[in-house]
């Protein structure tokens, strides 16, 4: 199974052709990360064309796609999302999400507890605890670093290290800062080829967005209707 | 060439708070499709741009689906996918314009990215066959209150003016809200004017007579508040019919004024008025009457074609690919003050 991943929940723009043989062994045929914060509109489709010719595949070869859900910053997050769900659409494919936390963890490799973490911008973080690589214990959740109890785990993720000054020593742990798309790419062929569910391609937004609901009027006025 | 010869163009629109999808071929419209995110914004009363686009994103493919539906093709059918790029709110564009670059990608297609004020006029063409050259636009919407001398569509558009602050249908969101009516102004306004006598209050013309073709609606909303404040402190009833034609009056007076005025100067004989506001009926009968007395022949798209909607954005794009422009490149960035000298996006 040939199958396009890539993820836009966070400051990196990745993207990885990758493929699933009849026994489930992964191979990555083309993968490539880039953190602009500000251009994931404009760097993820010339990156995915570019990993194409790279792979030596068309877009039309694919079996599936496979798209980072957050969550994460919604800008860029949804750059991800619109992608997948043209792309499946157009290419007649099924579309599947990643929760964008369970690429970073899997990619650490570790086979022990941790909890992983994400800039959430506003003084917080999104975050979600790990037995290992692919064991996520409960939902992923919004906080702000210093109400969050880490239990003396190791932390990994770029938002154990930005708030490293709160976490002391346990953000030093050693493993990605970003998701990779390769490890996404995995994980998700990993998944489909035991038959274990995936979620939806839908955005994990965690928080409702911000507008205020206007006052009634002050003054109570005698319309003539 | 005949028609069929020409280019099937999706056209993908995601500036503000509709998702459309329109199919055309020429001046031919084929098919479309808007899913709106209006009744997700009347609370806060105005849009919200986040709300705007998570409703994009859920909205997309079903919209897409449903455009090609209604036109009878399938995407294999496309031949070039337009999308605005701007100018617009920017999370939303970006929605629009990474999902066009998708479809363009996986059918191996050009991709244009096109003007959103310049698509409201050439959404005309889908109803009204070709447009001279060159035609006065005059685009009233909630988001922009522009004049503009479209020499052609996709390579010369000139702005001749510009609102200074408050576009047009802003001032009637605000005002709507100033007389407690619902969100979005406009219909409600509409309403309630035509009950009304319009000569019973005077309220200021913004930038009348002064040799520009400019607007200012910010001090006319200022004039309405004070006027109803002043009335409920003497007492005096406030008929919201009055007030509302006589807003209606001050707006569309303007609006018409210098529309015709620019026609005159450069000695055109085609007026174009195109956006939300222009499914407004006192500023049809006010442009019209105008129209006729100056020579003019208006056009005025049905009030479908005139709010936000993808099809205006194929038909600009079938121009663009007719005109023979460059693709635009997959790095295309979203522009969000897209300036409307600027038919495509670089």
């Amino acid at each position: 199974m040939l199958l396009l991943a890539f993820d836009t929940a966070t400051p990196a723009v990745t993207a990885a052709i990758g493929e699933s043989g009849g026994d489930g062994a992964f191979t990555l045929r083309a993968s490539a990360s880039s953190v602009d914060a500000r251009r994931h509109g404009e760097l993820l489709s010339p990156t995915i064309r570019r990993l194409t010719a790279e792979a030596g595949v068309a877009l039309a070869d694919l079996d599936a796609v496979a798209v980072g859900i957050g969550p994460g910053p919604y800008t860029g997050l949804r750059v991800g999302l619109a992608t997948a769900h043209a792309l499946a659409d157009a290419l007649g494919v099924p579309c599947h999400g990643v929760a964008t936390l369970d690429a970073l963890a899997f990619a650490t490799g570790r086979t022990g507890p941790f909890t992983a973490m994400t800039d959430a911008r506003r003084k917080e973080v999104f975050w979600a605890r790990y037995d290992d690589r692919l064991t996520r214990v409960g939902e992923i959740a919004v906080a702000r670093p210093a109400e969050l109890d880490t239990g003396g785990l190791p932390l990994v993720g770029d938002g154990a290290r930005m708030y490293a000054d709160v976490f002391g020593e346990a953000a030093g742990a050693p493993g990605p800062l970003h998701p990779d798309a390769a490890a996404l790419a995995e994980l998700a062929l990993y998944r489909l080829h035991r038959g274990e569910p995936l979620p939806s391609p839908e955005p994990l937004y965690l928080r409702r967005p911000d507008a205020v609901v206007p006052g009634a009027p002050k003054k109570v006025r005698q319309w003539v209707k | 060439m005949s028609d069929h010869d020409l280019p099937l163009v999706l056209g993908i629109e995601t500036s503000c708070d509709e998702t459309g999808v329109g199919i055309v071929r020429g001046c031919e419209l084929l098919g479309e499709s808007v899913a709106s995110s209006v009744d997700q914004h009347v609370r806060f009363g105005g849009v919200v741009p986040e709300v705007a686009s998570r409703a994009h994103l859920e909205a997309m493919t079903p919209t897409v689906r449903r455009a090609l539906d209604s036109a009878g093709v399938g995407l294999a059918d496309i031949d070039a996918v337009a999308v605005t790029a701007g100018p617009g709110l920017a999370g939303a564009l970006l929605v629009g314009v990474s999902a066009a670059k998708a479809y363009a990608m996986a059918l191996d297609k050009p991709l244009y990215g096109v003007n959103h004020l310049v698509g409201h006029v050439a959404v005309d063409q889908l109803e009204h066959g070709p447009l001279p050259k060159p035609a006065i636009a005059l685009l009233v919407s909630g988001g922009h209150t522009s004049l503009l001398l479209v020499n052609d569509l996709a390579t010369d558009v000139v702005s001749l003016g510009d609102t200074v602050d408050d576009a047009a249908g802003e001032a009637y969101d605000k005002v709507a809200r100033l007389l407690e009516l619902p969100y979005p102004g406009g219909p409600p306004i509409d309403r309630a004017a035509q009950q009304g006598d319009p000569k019973t209050i005077r309220f200021p013309r913004g930038k009348w007579g002064d040799g520009t073709y400019d607007f200012s609606f910010s001090g006319l909303k200022t004039a309405v508040a004070r006027h109803v404040e002043d009335a409920d402190r003497r007492g005096e009833p406030l008929v919201v019919a009055d007030i509302a034609a006589a807003f209606q009056e001050a707006v569309v007076d303007v609006l018409t004024r210098k529309a015709v005025d620019a026609c005159v100067e450069y000695g055109v004989s085609t007026l174009v008025i195109s956006g939300g506001v222009a499914a407004n009926s006192a500023l049809r009968t006010l442009a019209g009457q105008r129209c006729r007395e100056a020579g003019i022949t208006l056009r005025v798209p049905r009030p479908r074609l005139c709010t936000d909607n993808g099809a205006m954005i194929a038909a600009l794009g079938a121009e663009v690919v007719a005109a023979g422009l460059p693709p635009s490149s997959l790095d295309l960035a979203t522009d969000t003050s897209l300036p409307v000298e600027s038919p495509l996006a670089r």
